[in-house]
């Protein structure tokens, strides 16, 4: 996996210093112009995203086209990022017109406001000699006049979409206050077919559905991926040899492996978020228990031993506690327990059962599945408090938290045709949408921020 | 409880099922293995069936090679208890014969907790089957969870048919 590097926008780079490709970067003296936050409420904000310029129209190995063309869909993709959350009201590239180089940096602050623009994001977009991309983001409030904030990234052309989301998550966390999240991925189960003889494939793509890739042909059912954190490999149970088992996906090398050689059927496999430990539950002789191990091999400890079904986990952000949904009172519930197992204790007390419990990235709630009529994605503190629903319909299922812990994707399945479709929803739960993907889809995953 | 794991680790030693499919980025790299996970072979047009077959049993049992189950429940009723007693009886017959019973669960439950159900329901069932003297080393198990229905509706009858044990003869 290439590696996004990122720069510092030299305080006074210049079109013409631009325009000489010699353009070493030099850094910012740390303490200049940090957090100066936007001078609006950030659900205010109509957000201006024109495309970005380049000193030179030329080709790329992008799959955008040339550097204009590239400029133009930066500022698309940043629209799109921006859009789909919620909190602005962005205007994209194709109904502004396009800055040139020089006012990249010297914004006409008396035309954007005349559009009625409280926060503009320009930028550019330049080739390297080596075919790399370098794109400069900056931020300005367009009401004081002033830069909000700037950065700049050089990646390699087929990441191009990765500096894109990297602005639009210094646009978000500058306005919001919240941490980034565009620039992640999520993996998640492409269906297709009749109810009776769906195909379930193993699929990633990036937070906002672009890059997606099928890792597996769907010869073999596949369930339940997991993102490990670093985005190296894939955790995910397959029906390769007829019974349900535990694979490790490489996604380097294309290549995939058992978890774990077992006599018995082994299910929902998690990562510790330092990637150092594994659980997954096994059934044997029909009562299912949870397991740890560590990821990098050796003697695994099983955690839960209570007659019934004990499975899935979610760590606190912390790696010291573990939520996990057990059915040992007579229906699922989710109970808590410390990282040994000790200490289980249930915390669901809602009525109808509770189940795929998922620890915020923020550590503050634990997201999950009630089931009491319709199936709702839920929301509750770890001590089992303060519950509230996020979505309401037929049957939504299986959270997964962006890594900033601010928006949540799950899986909707459609009564009678039993279609599913990724969904997310913001922690209002007013904001919510489908996610686009080539068909239908279940079980997302959502990793972390990449570096 | 006893808590020793019977089950080697090879995480290390890194069994490696799949080929290496080479850069090309059109080409999926295989599926860990080939095909198809627990076929249920149709026993349509049932002429006259070797005797001992799966054709054969399905003749047989006439709808009592499945059993079925009330809403997340896995206890082993009456009239589950004379299906298995009609499997049990074939199985004497034919003790060579091995058998596979598959769990499922309707698709008003989470996707992890139906497999673990499915996986209960269908052990329910083996150890009824052993209870009735059939030899456990003869019965594998294997839990589809809600993702193989075979009632398609979504009300309270397909759903009723969908929370089953079926058995089947392995070859």
């Amino acid at each position: 996996m290439k590696l996004i590097i990122p720069f510092v926008l030299a305080l006074t780079l210049s079109a013409s210093a631009l325009s000489a490709q010699t353009a070493t970067p030099t850094p910012v003296p740390a303490e200049v112009e940090e957090d100066v936050v936007g001078s609006l409420s950030a659900n205010d904000a109509k957000i201006a995203i024109p495309a970005f310029a380049t000193n030179a129209d030329v080709p790329t190995q992008t799959s955008a086209g040339s550097t204009s063309t590239l400029g133009f869909s930066v500022a698309n993709v940043i629209f799109g990022n921006l859009r789909s959350n919620g909190l602005f009201k962005p205007t994209g590239p194709s109904s502004l017109p396009r800055p040139a180089l020089a006012q990249v940096q010297s914004p006409d602050y008396g035309g954007w406001r005349g559009r009625g623009t409280d926060m503009l994001i320009q930028g550019y977009v330049r080739a390297e000699a080596n075919g790399n991309i370098t794109v400069g983001c900056y931020l300005y409030d367009v009401g004081l006049g002033e830069q909000v904030a700037k950065a700049g990234w050089t990646v390699p052309p087929g990441e191009w979409r990765r500096a894109a989301h990297k602005c639009a998550d210094m646009v978000y966390s500058k306005l919001s206050g919240e941490n980034p999240f565009f620039d992640s991925r999520i993996a998640y189960i492409a269906e297709t077919g009749p109810k009776n003889r769906r195909m379930k494939r193993l699929a990633i793509m990036d937070s906002d559905g672009a890059n997606h890739r099928y890792l597996t042909t769907g010869q073999s059912t596949a369930l339940t991926p997991r993102y490990s954190p670093d985005y190296k490999s894939i955790l995910y149970l397959s029906y390769y040899n007829g019974q349900p088992r535990i694979y490790i996906y490489d996604l380097a090398t294309d290549r995939q492996r058992l978890l774990l050689q077992s006599q018995h059927p082994l299910f929902a496999p998690r990562w510790s978020p330092d990637g150092r430990w594994i659980l997954y539950s096994m059934a044997t002789g029909g009562n299912t228990d949870i397991y740890k191990m560590p990821s990098a091999g050796g003697a695994a400890v099983k955690l839960t031993d209570a007659p019934g079904i004990d499975i899935g986990g979610s760590f606190s952000p912390d790696g010291q506690r573990i939520v996990f949904e057990s059915d040992r009172s007579g229906s699922q519930q989710v109970y808590v327990m410390n990282l040994d197992g000790s200490g289980q204790k249930r915390i669901s007390f809602f009525g109808g059962r509770a189940a795929t419990p998922e620890w915020s990235p923020r550590g503050d709630q634990i997201a999950f599945t009630h089931m009491a009529g319709n199936f709702r994605i839920a929301l509750m503190d770890p001590a089992g408090g303060n519950l509230r629903y996020l979505t309401d319909s037929w049957q939504d299922e299986a959270p997964t938290w962006a890594p900033n812990g601010r928006l949540i994707q799950f899986f909707r399945t459609t009564r009678g045709s039993g279609k599913a479709g990724v969904w997310q929803v913001d922690l209002t739960g007013k904001n919510e949408r489908k996610l686009e993907t080539p068909g239908d889809g279940s079980d997302p995953a959502w990793g972390p921020l990449r570096p | 409880m006893n808590k020793r794991l019977t089950m080697s680790l090879v995480l290390a030693s890194g069994l490696v099922l799949s080929a290496c499919s080479k850069k090309a980025p059109q080409i999926l790299p295989p599926d860990p293995g080939g095909s198809a996970a627990g076929q249920t072979t149709d026993g349509s047009g049932s002429t006259a069936a070797v005797p001992g077959s799966q054709a054969d049993f399905q003749a047989q049992m006439m709808g009592l090679d499945t059993i079925l189950f009330d809403t997340d429940r896995y206890n082993i009723d009456a009239t589950d208890q004379a299906a298995l007693a009609s499997q049990a009886q074939w199985l004497t017959r034919y003790p060579a014969k091995r058998i596979s019973v598959e769990g499922h669960a309707d698709e008003r439950g989470t996707r992890e907790y139906n497999l673990a159900l499915g996986e209960r329901r269908a052990n329910a069932a083996k150890n009824y089957l052993v209870s009735l003297g059939v030899d456990a080393g003869r019965i594998t198990t294997v839990s589809h969870g809600k993702e193989k229905p075979l009632a398609l509706g979504s009300d309270e009858a397909s759903w009723a048919q969908n929370r089953r044990a079926v058995t089947a003869t392995v070859d």
